[in-house]
């Protein structure tokens, strides 16, 4: 779970616009501070190919909309030690689940955007990986141990709930988090 | 004949306040604020929304502060660890219930459901949400009613009836199916009753009622009603 004296952190990105990540980065320059103290050793803005055995914390954005990502929230799941939902998509299904008001909601969205506003070569594409039936918040599928809402969450909440856990305190939520 | 005072006890404090008064009312008088979201100042009182919720020693329910009136030697807990766990599951009961992302709806950031569940920390919902499929009336003029960010508080319902007096709107059918609509439900444009003072929109305390094309900040108005009552009495 450590590295070199360094707690091990990672973060992943699932069906997300990315917002939640920017957020991370916006703690600017507090995370020189966070880089004392954890090494990122998988993430996307890190170009690490499989994710890592012994992780202490991982950070997820977005929900889980289909297959792959349902898996890889497994694989996560059984490396890491405490994984937290980051942003109302990890949170609540947020944009990612608007879709699952509709019957075959998996179908319907593919037909929408790629062969109801095609003028020339419809087609829907079977080569991706193939979408749920709906998209879930995290902790529908596995079990989520903190939760960070927002959309985007405020890099202040994600910075507190790091500083906590790492100084071994259970963070508080009430009356600092924010969905939407 | 005068009114007869209550003696009562709420969190531990010694309160008098006049008979047939409600917990919620007396609480307030005394300074202790109890959490509330169908409750609104000027409209009598509900009891759906069960925010509201108290403890009265001796009694293994809770009651909700807003409908339940004070009784002589009554002793109330406004706040313990098990009506925060109460209010918190009511939170994710009515975020559970239909189609609420806040980020993508015009009450984000002025809304009182949202700003329920983020002063009581609900930072998830623990049951599955239902994305529900209610219809969307946009063919009034400027008012809009997105049924699907509904929590039933009956707010508008309330203030159509008892302030503006033509009583518009109210609800059909039960439960969580329950729906919010106009005369004997007509498209909103079709209500021929409704005199477009847009009251309900001003007191809806999530974005169910709008008003196309203004700030959402500048339509809200929790005090309308009471404010109305008040300059009625004046004259």
């Amino acid at each position: 779970m450590t590295q070199n004296g360094k707690v091990r952190v990672a973060t992943v990105w699932l069906s997300g616009c990315s917002g939640c990540h920017m957020s991370f980065l916006d703690m600017d320059e507090r995370l020189l501070d966070l880089a004392q103290k954890i090494t990122l050793v998988y993430s996307p803005i890190a170009d690490i190919k499989e994710f890592p055995k012994d992780v202490a914390v991982t950070l997820i954005e977005g929900a889980v909309a289909n297959d792959e990502q349902k898996a890889t929230l497994e694989k996560v799941r059984t490396r890491t030690k405490l994984l937290i939902s980051l942003g109302d998509c990890a949170v609540t299904g947020n944009v990612t689940a608007l879709r699952n008001a509709w019957p075959n909601s998996d179908q319907a969205v593919l037909e929408r955007a790629y062969a109801d506003t095609s003028n020339l070569n419809a087609q829907i594409p079977d080569e991706v990986p193939k979408l749920l039936s709906v998209a879930r918040p995290l902790h529908e599928v596995v079990k989520v141990d903190y939760y960070i809402p927002g959309c985007p969450p405020n890099a202040d909440l994600i910075h507190y709930v790091l500083s906590e856990l790492l100084a071994g305190r259970q963070p508080v939520m009430e009356g600092r988090s924010k969905y939407g | 004949m005068s009114v007869g005072t209550v003696k009562l006890k709420i969190d531990g404090v010694e309160a008098t306040v006049l008979e047939g008064t409600m917990i919620l009312q007396a609480a307030k008088e005394n300074g202790i604020i109890i959490p509330t979201l169908c409750n609104l100042d000027g409209l009598t009182p509900y009891g759906g929304c069960r925010m509201c919720l108290v403890e009265i020693s001796g009694s293994p329910k809770l009651f909700p502060a807003c409908i339940t009136p004070v009784s002589s030697g009554m002793e109330v807990t406004t706040n313990s660890d098990k009506l925060k766990e109460y209010r918190k599951m009511v939170i994710q009961m009515l975020l559970a219930e239909r189609t609420h992302i806040c980020s993508v709806c015009v009450a984000n950031e002025h809304c009182e459901l949202q700003a329920m569940a983020n002063q009581l920390g609900v930072d998830h919902v623990m049951f599955e949400r239902n994305f529900s499929q209610a219809e969307l009336d946009s063919t009034h003029d400027f008012l809009v009613i997105d049924r699907n960010r509904c929590i039933l508080c009956t707010r508008c319902i309330r203030v159509c009836d008892q302030i503006e007096g033509v009583h518009t709107l109210d609800l059909k059918l039960r439960g969580k199916d329950s729906e919010v609509i106009m005369d004997l439900d007509e498209d909103w444009a079709k209500a021929c009753s409704c005199t477009s003072c847009r009251k309900c929109a001003k007191v809806c305390p999530v974005g169910a009622i709008y008003i196309e094309g203004e700030h959402f900040e500048r339509t809200k108005n929790r005090g309308i009603a009471e404010f109305i009552i008040q300059r009625r009495m004046r004259k």
